[in-house]
Formats: C-alpha cells, structure tokens, sequence
C-alpha cells in the first residue's frame, strides 16, 4: 500500500519526503482546495521547489483542487487544474463534475483522484466518475465499515483509497453544511469546517468555554482537556442530557488495520492534516513507514508496535483514537 | 410559479404516511415527492409499497408524482435497491446520489436531481442536464446571490441548465453519517436502534448548553433547528426565474402550509417577515434569521 502524506508548507513536504512518504498531497494558496487556512499551501515557487525535491526522490506529488466552484470563482478554478497539469503533477484530486470534467477534456494526461469530498460510498457512484471523467483512483469518505470497504473496492472499477490516521469527520465528506449553518463558511464552498475566524474562547464564571459565531460548543472544567469546537465535536444537550451528542474529540488511527486493508486491496492510505506543523507530519509519517515496511517484510508477523500509537495517540485529538465506522460490525 | 411536496425525512407510522398522501394527493401541488431518502432500515414501506403508493396516487392527484432515493448509500443492499428503484420503469425519480445518477443515465429517463448532490455551479450542471438532469434542487445552502450568478454564468457560457426548484419550506437537511446519532442519544447501538426515530416525528432537538436549539437530530441525518421559510422571498424567486417551491413534510397541518404558499402563487402579498431560518439565502450562516440578526 502506497502512502499519501498531507503538506501544507514547504518544510512538511521534506518532513514527509524524509519519513517515507509515496506520495505528498498539498494545495493552491486560495479556496480551490479543502485546507484553505490562513498561512498554509504553497506559492508557485515553493511548490516547484517542492516538486523538484520530489522528483529527486521518485516520489508522487497531488494537488487537491476538491473543493466546489462558485459560479463567479469558475476562472479560479480553470487555473488551479491548468497548473497542476502544467506542472506534471502525479495526480489532481477533485470532487467537483464540472472541474472534473474540465480536467478530463482539456488535460487529458492528467490523473485524475476522486476527492473524498466527492461523497462516492459506493460501487455505482464510482462508476459514474469513472465512466464520465475517467478517474483513477477514489478516496472513500471515513462513513464505511471495514466489510463495506470490502465490498466498494471488491466492485470498484478503480483502485481505492482510505484514510489512515487524522481527525475524523462523523458525517460523509461532501455532505455537511454543519459549518456553514452555524458560521456561513463550509467545507464544500470555501475549503473550511469551523473555521478558526468565527472560534472565540473565554474565561467565564461558569468554566473556559468555546464558541464557534456565539454559539457555546462547549465548556470545560478545571483540569479538563480542551480541544478546538470543532462543530460536530460539542458537547450538546438533547433530551435534558448533556454529553458529545455527535462524536468526541477523537482522531481516527488504522494502524491495527493494516493486514486487513492490504488484503482487500486498497492501494493507498492517507493521512490527514494539511492544517498540522510539519513535525506532526514528520512523526505521523514515520510511525505509519515503519509499519507498513514491517507489515511487508514479514507479513504473518506482523504486531503493532506499542510505541506507534503511544505517539499517534499523542498527535491526535482530545489524546484518543479510535478505528471510526472501520469497527463496525453491522451496516 | 410550481409548487411541490417533498419526500418525508422523518420516520413516520405506515398508518400515518398513508393518510399524509391521502391529504396530499388533493392539495394543489405540482409535484409529490416519496420514497426514504435516509435510513435503509426504516421499513414501514418497502421499495415495492411506496412504487404502489406512487401509482396510486398518480390516478388520484393531477400532480407529478416521483420516488426519492436515498443519499448514502453504503452497504451493497442499498446499492441494489436503489438500482431497483432507479429502473422501476414508469415513476420519476429523484437521484440524491451519483449511483442513481448513473443507473438512471444508463436508463436513458430523464430525472430530479436533489439537494444532497453537490452541484454548485453551471458546468456542473450541464454535465447533468447532458445526462437525463431536467430539475434540480440546490442543496440548501445555496444563497440567492450563488443562484444568481450560476444563472448569469449559464447564459455568458451557453451552457443548460434544468428547472430549478428551491427548498422553501421545512427543516434543512444538513450532514448525513455512518452513526444513528438519535440511537446514539438513547444509548442504544445502531443495529439495534428499535426504530427509536419514530418516536420523534420531527426529529429530537439538540440544544447548546445555554438552551439555545441548535440542530435537529433524524436517525443518521442532522437537521436545522427549526424551520426554514422563504415564502418572504417569492417575489425576488420569481423574477429569478425559479420554477418550483419545495415544501418539506412536517407533523403538523402542512395543508395550511401549502394553503399560504398556494394564496402567494395565487396573487396574494407575500408576508413581509417568517419565522424560521433563512440565513442561507441571504449568504449568511443558515442558522439565522435575518430580519432578527440585523442583516437585511
């Protein structure tokens, strides 16, 4: 299994390189992309600077154009395609039927990535971007279990993609307006989930609390671990209880998964965290090498090795992991 | 301007969906939608009782009758069901998701495309409107100025687009997840849910700590707090050149609600302000009202 590794700055482009890292997925510095923070992606000359380092190496860079064009942006949009396919990316990752087809018609060299923010869950979806744009890998939202996984791929007529290791979203990519029903900002339309613009933190009688645009996400007592009000990751109150009515701060971590994701043939992992500093990509990026190396030198030996998720647990959100919908047994 | 029903999100008593349809199928409506767009395990009607449903009501209503399908489609089940609904022959459908974009182009019928496909812009939309797309809903936080300008970009690139119909009425549907958060409030594993939905017919309110009604949790899906409303806006909807009003089911007298839509239509003053949320329309975060927050 190939793997994909998050950079959004040059110095977590060498981090990955240097930790072994297949491939490195990265962005455009403007809303075409789904990690559009203030101070992350790359201009036009660090990433040719990042390019030619990965092409030293024989390594893959992806571009993520995978967010939705605004009807008035279309340009923005042309442009982001006509540059990575200008540079010679390895692949573009997109989600948007107009920008896929645009790429697939103009560019038609240029691998095409269905992005996870396409929401394809199925054999059938993936047919449809498979036929019309001609796409030639799929990343598959975070929603399906390990035996769902199974039957997408088994059907799949392209290779699939999975997410690894990262925060996790509980709702199917693509297909949430949480973000932008509380703040007017949402993944699909600006390339931001509750963003960092609309968060204010204080200090009130009650306890430290979060707000995301004034609504409370969440309040912690002393000594309670405080995470970022990611909206779907509150503590809300429904039917006069007060608990993480969504899903707790918590980051996804296969690891244990490896033998079993290898043996359905997924092509590559991913992990998350364009937004993260380069040294959590260097140690993520390590940790999930060394497995994967050890996973394919002997594979009927293999054993997770305690310090990996030690580490992966000290990268991740509210210090948890969790295997996500993976682990689940039933549909 | 066309009026339409749209598919019930909730999860109803057989008993009680039967009688909404029997009401329905009266009312001046252009267009009911059926079928479940959110669970495959609610089955108070199988795919079979609602296609039985859908024909019936086509000799009884003189308006379209078409079958929704569901938005996430996970488990290989679903995925044949749903190509089962996509093929069965006669009744329009609604695709809320690519597969059904593609049984229905393999088909060659024409269709609805619903609010959980994301299509934002106007060469998304050709592409659907090459392959069967003739209505589309916007998904619901599309604002009045992106519609604007996916016209404006339609007509400078001579692209198609197909009628638009526009979620006027009813909780929005938000996020769609692997977990039964209703379940999950209720402390029960999703495969063993005991159909707890049913016990909210307009889904349970999730509130912030300070009491302040934030989502509406239905099964799997999350919902607006409240309700939207853009009975305000028809006017500016149909100069746009807006084609049909969605009204989303709710267990209340939706008969009164699709009475003051149809007076708006019929040449009455559209009310000057509505309860419920219509921040989405105005470009700002769905969750607010504008006349309140100050913003209009």
């Amino acid at each position: 299994m190939q793997l994909v590794c998050p950079a959004g700055s040059l110095p977590a482009l060498k981090a990955a390189l240097r930790c072994g890292a297949d491939a490195v997925y990265t962005g455009f510095r403007d809303d075409t992309n789904a990690r559009h923070f203030a101070g992350l992606n790359f201009s036009d000359k660090q990433l040719e600077s990042g390019l030619g380092l990965i092409r030293a190496q024989g390594r893959q860079l992806y571009i993520a154009v995978n967010t939705y064009a605004l009807p008035d942006g279309w340009s923005r949009w042309k442009r982001a395609v006509d540059q990575a396919a200008d540079l010679g990316v390895d692949a573009l990752i997109a989600a948007d039927p107009g920008v896929l087809a645009y790429a697939s018609r103009n560019h038609p060299g240029l691998n095409l990535h269905l992005s996870v923010q396409g929401s394809a869950t199925n054999a059938g979806a993936l047919d449809f971007y498979h036929q019309q744009y001609g796409i030639r890998r799929a990343v598959l939202p975070r929603v399906l279990s390990l035996n769902q996984v199974r039957q997408v791929a088994a059907a799949s007529p392209v290779p699939i993609e999975v997410f690894a290791f990262g925060s996790l979203c509980i709702m199917a990519e693509g297909r949430c307006h949480l973000s932008s029903y509380v703040t007017g900002q949402s993944p699909n339309l600006c390339g931001v989930c509750s963003p960092a613009s609309a968060v204010r933190w204080s200090q009130e009688p009650e306890a430290l609390s979060s707000r995301l645009n004034e609504v409370l996400i969440d309040r912690y007592a002393d000594g309670e671990a405080a995470g970022y009000p990611t909206l779907c990751k509150g503590r809300f109150m429904v039917n006069g209880k007060r608990f993480h009515a969504l899903e707790e701060p918590t980051s996804l971590n296969t690891i244990d998964l490896i033998p079993q994701l290898t043996e359905i043939g997924v092509a590559a992992v991913k992990i998350e965290g364009r937004q993260r500093s380069p040294s959590y990509v260097e140690q993520v990026t390590g940790v999930w090498r060394q497995a994967l190396d050890r996973y394919a030198a002997k594979p009927s030996a293999f054993a997770v090795d305690a310090a990996w998720n030690t580490l992966l647990e000290k990268l991740s959100e509210g210090s948890q992991t969790t295997l996500g919908a993976y682990d689940r047994p039933w549909q | 301007m066309k009026l339409s029903m749209g598919p019930i999100l909730f999860y109803w008593q057989r008993q009680e969906i039967m009688d909404f349809y029997a009401s329905m199928a009266s009312q001046p409506l252009d267009a009911i939608y059926l079928g479940e767009t959110v669970c495959s395990k609610r089955r108070a009607l199988s795919l079979d009782d609602w296609l039985g449903l859908a024909r019936d009501l086509r000799s009884e209503s003189d308006a379209e009758v078409v079958i929704s399908g569901m938005a996430l489609i996970e488990a290989a089940s679903e995925l044949s069901t749903l190509r089962r609904l996509c093929e069965n022959g006669d009744v329009r459908v609604e695709a809320n998701d690519m597969a059904a974009v593609q049984y229905l182009r393999q088909r060659g019928v024409e269709f609805t495309g619903g609010p959980s496909l994301n299509l934002y812009n106007a060469y998304a939309l050709d592409e659907m409107v090459r392959l069967g797309m003739t209505r589309w809903v916007p998904p619901v936080e599309v604002s009045e100025a992106l519609l604007r300008n996916l016209v404006g970009q339609a007509r400078k690139e001579g692209l198609q687009i197909p009628e638009i119909e526009i979620y006027a009425w009813g909780y929005l549907p938000l996020a769609y997840s692997a977990r039964c958060f209703t379940a999950r409030a209720d402390n029960r594993p999703k495969d063993d849910c005991g159909f707890i939905c049913q016990d909210y017919p307009e889904g349970l309110p999730l509130l912030s700590q300070e009491g302040q009604p934030l989502f509406t949790l239905n099964g799997i899906q999350t919902m607006s707090a409240g309700i939207t409303n853009l009975l305000a806006e028809y006017p500016r909807m149909n100069v746009m050149g807006v084609d049909m009003l969605r009204i989303s089911p709710a267990a209340r007298d939706m008969e009164a609600v699709v009475r003051s839509f149809d007076q708006v239509r019929q040449g009455a003053e559209p009310p000057l302000a509505i309860d419920g949320c219509n921040g989405y329309w105005y470009g700002e975060p769905g969750m607010l009202r504008v006349e309140e927050a100050g913003l209009c």
